[in-house]
């Protein structure tokens, strides 16, 4: 019998759907419950409680939200262009899938171990953008069309400053492959994460992923004061929820590369420190739970944000992302360059 | 597999490109020049010229469609005007159509470029990197070709912005340094009162 499961595994096409499989299951599970906690942690942060009323604790808050939003009638705009209005939240939450790929969750556990991976991330959530501007223009609507240039606009101008932010790290590891990023950063335990030498970049890096994923501070396009809820201001049911989906995917995404391209992935933060013994202890092993736990940092970072900062003006926005984040990665991308001469230990020693 | 996918996809890509030219509505016509491009990275793709899929994707379709999109959104185009000449101007656009393609099939047409002038690529290996393939070209054999189009890149920029750049004095505008350096003490001033009981009271 296992010999016969194990003989199906061997199919290539079921292999990979097994793998799909296995890396859409928990990630479309820790979407629903990184909501749930998104509204746990911002309503301790206001003082209130947030969700207790579904299950104990609230736990079962995001399947009832889940259920609720399945059953709601879908309802189309007059004049709304009916083929778009659908393809609108088909395309946002495909990319936003997509993406996931390429990325690795250990040395060896990657669906597709390519060379251009850093690349295919930036052309997903590129091809992203298209998700908001046809829902925006399907959807007939102004508040929904403002909200398309807002968010147009802000993606593509970060989307500069985020490729600028990653050429540091592809300078750094001399590849375009995240798995080998990673091995880059490995030998000498924290201190060999590309976080320290490239701190603005790695700075600049999440700060955009926060603008990209259109969170809070940067939400303008979704600014309830002014514009109601956005591009999507006019769906309802599942396509809602699905652009919801797409928008957690993607803060998560972001996170996880955080974690990957700047702080070692799945090394362990003792590995090869001879402090205290702990490089030769259990926890220099590195592990997917390493991985794990750094991204949960960043995604902490994003609930943390929002319950902090009030809103960017939008000419602020644009000021940041132009002139104050794209020339300091262009100067940072020169003292990389000079890091990289002078062979800085222990990140820049040529194998 | 391979030729199913590449038939598909060049169908593909030739269908949407007749669409751009044939819908009526701009926008639409701008999404289906976005499915050509993806179509193309995919045929580029199946040429194991990963790099260059990529990067189509992430100039053409992630960025200048986008910027082509928000024109094509804000511009109010009226097709019926557009089309009022349309008939007037047809012989004219007809000679300069097939010019055009002459010169086109003449240049690359199969006399250059026949299936019978090069010999069949060889497929590489799994491990081939197409982007260290073409870094090293073009840092090597071609960087000032390389470094020439990027000052020209940079000079088109420059050009871009100063034709664009109006400095209108009059106007009122937000100085963000400005408000970014304001500080309380700037706005808010703490009054010392001192506590005292008014006439009257107790």
């Amino acid at each position: 019998m296992l010999d016969l499961i194990l003989s199906i595994y061997e199919i290539p096409v079921i292999n990979i759907l097994v793998k799909i499989v296995a890396i859409l299951v928990p990630l479309l599970l820790t979407v629903a419950y990184f909501t749930y906690i998104e509204r746990k942690v911002i309503g301790y942060m206001q003082v209130r409680i947030g969700p207790n009323r579904v299950g104990p604790r609230g736990w079962l808050q995001p399947i009832a939200d889940a259920m609720k939003l399945m059953f709601k009638e879908i309802i189309f705009p007059s004049g709304a262009n009916r083929v778009l209005f659908i393809i609108a939240p088909t395309i946002a939450i495909s990319t936003a899938l997509a993406a996931w790929a390429v990325v690795p969750f250990g040395a060896e556990m990657v669906l597709a171990d390519i060379n251009v991976a850093l690349l295919y991330i930036l052309a997903m959530t590129s091809i992203g953008v298209y998700g908001v501007i046809l829902a925006g223009w399907s959807s007939n609507s102004k508040y929904a069309i403002m909200s398309t240039l807002r968010t147009a606009a802000q993606v593509v101008s970060y989307e500069i400053a985020m490729g600028f932010a990653l050429v540091g790290v592809v300078m750094a590891a001399r590849s375009l492959n995240i798995g080998d990023i990673v091995q880059g950063q490995s030998g000498s335990g924290i201190l060999g994460w590309y976080m320290w030498p490239l701190l603005p970049l790695f700075v600049i890096y999440f700060v955009s992923g926060v603008a990209e994923t259109n969170r809070a501070p940067f939400d303008v396009a979704e600014g309830e004061s002014e514009i109601v809820a956005g591009f999507h201001v006019e769906y309802s049911g599942i396509l809602f929820a699905i652009f919801f989906l797409a928008e957690y995917a993607n803060m998560i995404l972001i996170s996880v590369m955080a974690a990957l391209l700047f702080m070692g992935g799945w090394l362990s933060p003792f590995a090869d420190v001879s402090f205290l013994g702990l490089g030769s202890s259990f926890l220099a092993g590195s592990s997917i739970i390493w991985l794990i736990s750094k991204t949960v940092i960043f995604m902490f970072l994003f609930l943390w944000f929002r319950a902090t900062f009030p809103r960017y003006r939008y000419d602020q926005i644009m000021r940041l992302g132009w002139k104050v984040f794209i020339p300091i990665t262009i100067v940072w991308i020169y003292v990389v360059g000079i890091m990289y001469y002078a062979e800085l230990a222990p990140w820049f020693i040529k194998g | 597999m391979e030729t199913i996918l590449f038939y598909f996809f060049s169908a593909f890509m030739v269908l949407s490109a007749l669409m751009v030219i044939t819908v009526h509505n701009p926008v639409r016509a701008a999404f289906f020049l976005v499915l050509t491009f993806f179509a193309s990275a995919v045929v580029w793709l199946l040429l194991e010229a990963e790099f260059l899929a990529v990067i189509l994707i992430i100039v053409y379709v992630g960025a200048v469609m986008v910027l082509f999109l928000f024109v094509v959104m804000m511009l109010d185009i009226n097709i019926t005007e557009l089309k009022a000449g349309f008939v007037k101007n047809l012989p004219l656009a007809i000679a300069v159509a097939l010019v055009m393609f002459g010169t086109i099939y003449y240049v690359v047409g199969g006399d250059q470029f026949g299936i019978e002038h090069f010999a069949t690529p060889d497929r590489h290996a799994a491990d081939y990197s197409n982007i260290a393939e073409l870094g090293k070209l073009l840092y090597t054999e071609y960087v000032f070709a390389f470094e020439i189009a990027a000052v020209i890149l940079l000079v088109g920029i420059v050009a871009a912005i100063s034709l664009t750049l109006r400095r209108r004095p009059n106007t009122r505008h937000q100085k963000i340094e400005d408000q970014i350096a304001v500080k309380s003490e700037d706005r808010l001033r703490v009054v010392e009162v001192a506590p005292h009981a008014r006439k009257g009271e107790r």
